[in-house]
């Protein structure tokens, strides 16, 4: 009986799959459409540029208590909006989450993704990345009290992840033998280390310090470890025009030092004076 | 200290947001129960045909819905439609479609269960006083078995409500989300935030269940007597 139950899922499975795939032909402006609906004409003629940004990423990409999109990436999302459409309102921000960074591209959600995204070379192969503006290796957060100074530490430990972050595929690689908690927010992934549900955090060393720097019973005793990754923005696999415009535009940016301007305004308040603009600021030029 | 935390939810317009976010969560739950056992009932009906091929076809959507998670079916319906078939749905509308067939899937399984649990001399007595199907089912099964159905149904609506949380995956910011987002930012200056946030979206979900408990409590009772 369950043989040919399985039996009769498959061909309904590949049935609904060809369906879809008839339906999807019957529109037949699918191939066509592919990198257009984020082409800088497409872009200009809705008016608006829609960037995928954190709501809960502060001080990357956070909501403040008056529901208004804040941030080091939000700062760079409305000097687009300016620089492509002339004003910096007219970018519609799409709240995203860490692990659909990518799917929002490729489903033509967005045009830009703007989400303190890590170049890695398996992203590299989904999406296309721009010239970087920002620097960042993985750190490690542990209580004062137990800190934890050296990967081997761990052993026997449980060391809690954010899933489809950096720090997930570096351990995952690296350090296999340590046992990995992993959560889908970052709000529960710093729960879950407040309540001593594991040992150690690992995640980006910039959101680290930040958060340190305002529970100071935490310390970040790995400050870097992998190597340097850089943070850019990113579009559609394929789509040169847009990542051209991009280029240009961070270099411009980086010209006039736009990027130690915004360092200044979001990023020196929350990181205190541990932390200096040249540690984690690149300035639009290409690696 | 641990009450300083509470003045998170008065601050600006964190209030109103966490409300706005309830009329997501609220607005894609009640649309969805409301297709979802509606059409569920017609399909628990349609299931205690004798047909081999109506049933099989049927008991394969109710397992499919069953055995792969409602986040995978978020995904494929808000991910993987666009990319592959150029299909764009607001990842409100996917919600409210996804909820709907899951929640039609169980329910009809709970009418089917009903319809089959009733004593046989009730379809008999019925076909013998001359009613065709529909009248069969209209006026004997559906009322009878409906009352069987309650608790069940109830379960499965608020088992919906809660499951809601799930689509900040597909990006609705929906109360859960607005909870996080309100903590990360209150977090770096008052860390009990998240005690009172969450505190409060545990009450939000409360009044949203449990005047249903109580509805069918009541009805319950009402149709024993």
């Amino acid at each position: 009986m369950t043989k040919k139950f399985f039996k009769n899922v498959f061909a309904l499975i590949t049935l609904s799959i060809l369906v879809l795939a008839l339906t999807a032909c019957g529109n037949d402006n699918s191939s066509e459409d592919k990198g257009k609906t984020s082409s800088i004409d497409a872009i200009k003629e809705r008016g608006k540029v829609r960037i995928a940004v954190f709501s809960d990423k502060p001080p990357f990409g956070y909501i403040d208590e008056n529901g208004k999109n804040q941030g080091y990436d939000i700062l760079l999302a409305k000097r687009i909006a300016k620089d492509l459409l002339g004003d910096e309102s007219k970018v519609e921000f799409i709240l995203t989450e860490a692990q659909n960074r990518v799917d929002v591209l490729k489903s033509d959600k967005v045009d830009i993704t703007l989400a303190n995204f890590t170049v890695t070379p398996e992203r590299s192969e989904q999406v296309d990345f721009a010239n970087p503006y920002m620097k960042v290796a993985i750190g490690v957060a542990s209580p004062k009290k137990a800190a934890i100074s050296d990967i081997q530490q761990l052993d026997g430990k449980k060391l809690l992840i954010n899933k489809g972050t950096t720090a997930e595929t570096y351990f995952a690689k690296n350090y296999a033998d340590i046992e990995q908690v992993k959560y889908d927010q970052n709000t529960e992934t710093f729960e879950a280390l407040k309540d001593g549900r594991g040992a150690a955090l690992a995640h980006d060393n910039t959101l680290l310090y930040a958060w340190v720097k305002e529970n100071p019973d935490y310390v970040v005793d790995i400050k870097s470890i992998g190597d340097l990754d850089y943070i850019a923005p990113a579009v559609k696999k394929g789509n040169k025009e847009l990542l051209d415009w991009l280029n240009e535009e961070l270099e411009t940016l980086g010209k006039e030092q736009f990027f130690h301007k915004a360092f200044d305004e979001v990023l020196r308040p929350v990181y205190g004076e541990n932390v200096q603009a040249d540690d984690v600021v690149v300035e639009g030029k290409s690696k | 200290m641990l009450n300083s935390g509470i003045n998170v939810l008065f601050e600006g317009i964190n209030m109103q947001r966490l409300l706005m976010g309830l009329l997501v969560t609220a607005r894609v739950a009640v649309f969805s129960i409301i297709i979802g056992c509606t059409l569920g009932t017609i399909i628990g009906v349609i299931r205690t045909s004798k047909s081999k091929i109506i049933k099989m076809v049927f008991r394969i959507y109710l397992e499919l819905f069953r055995i792969i998670p409602i986040l995978v079916w978020l995904f494929v319906f808000y991910f993987v439609l666009p990319a592959d078939f150029n299909i764009n749905l607001d990842a409100e509308i996917v919600s409210i479609i996804v909820f709907s067939l899951w929640g039609a899937a169980e329910m009809s399984d709970i009418v089917r269960g009903a319809l089959i649990s009733l004593p046989k001399h009730q379809v008999e007595s019925g076909k013998a006083i001359g009613l065709n199907t529909i009248q069969l089912y209209w006026y004997i099964l559906i009322p009878q078995s409906l009352k069987r159905t309650l608790p069940s149904a109830i379960n499965l609506a608020t088992r919906m409500i809660k499951t809601t949380a799930l689509l900040v995956m597909i990006g609705v910011i929906e109360v859960v989300k607005v909870g996080q987002q309100i903590i990360e930012h209150a977090n770096l200056k008052n860390p009990t935030a998240s005690f009172w946030v969450y505190g409060f979206i545990f009450f939000l979900y409360f009044i949203m269940c449990y005047p249903l408990s109580k509805l069918s409590q009541r009805l319950e009772r009402k149709w024993a007597s």
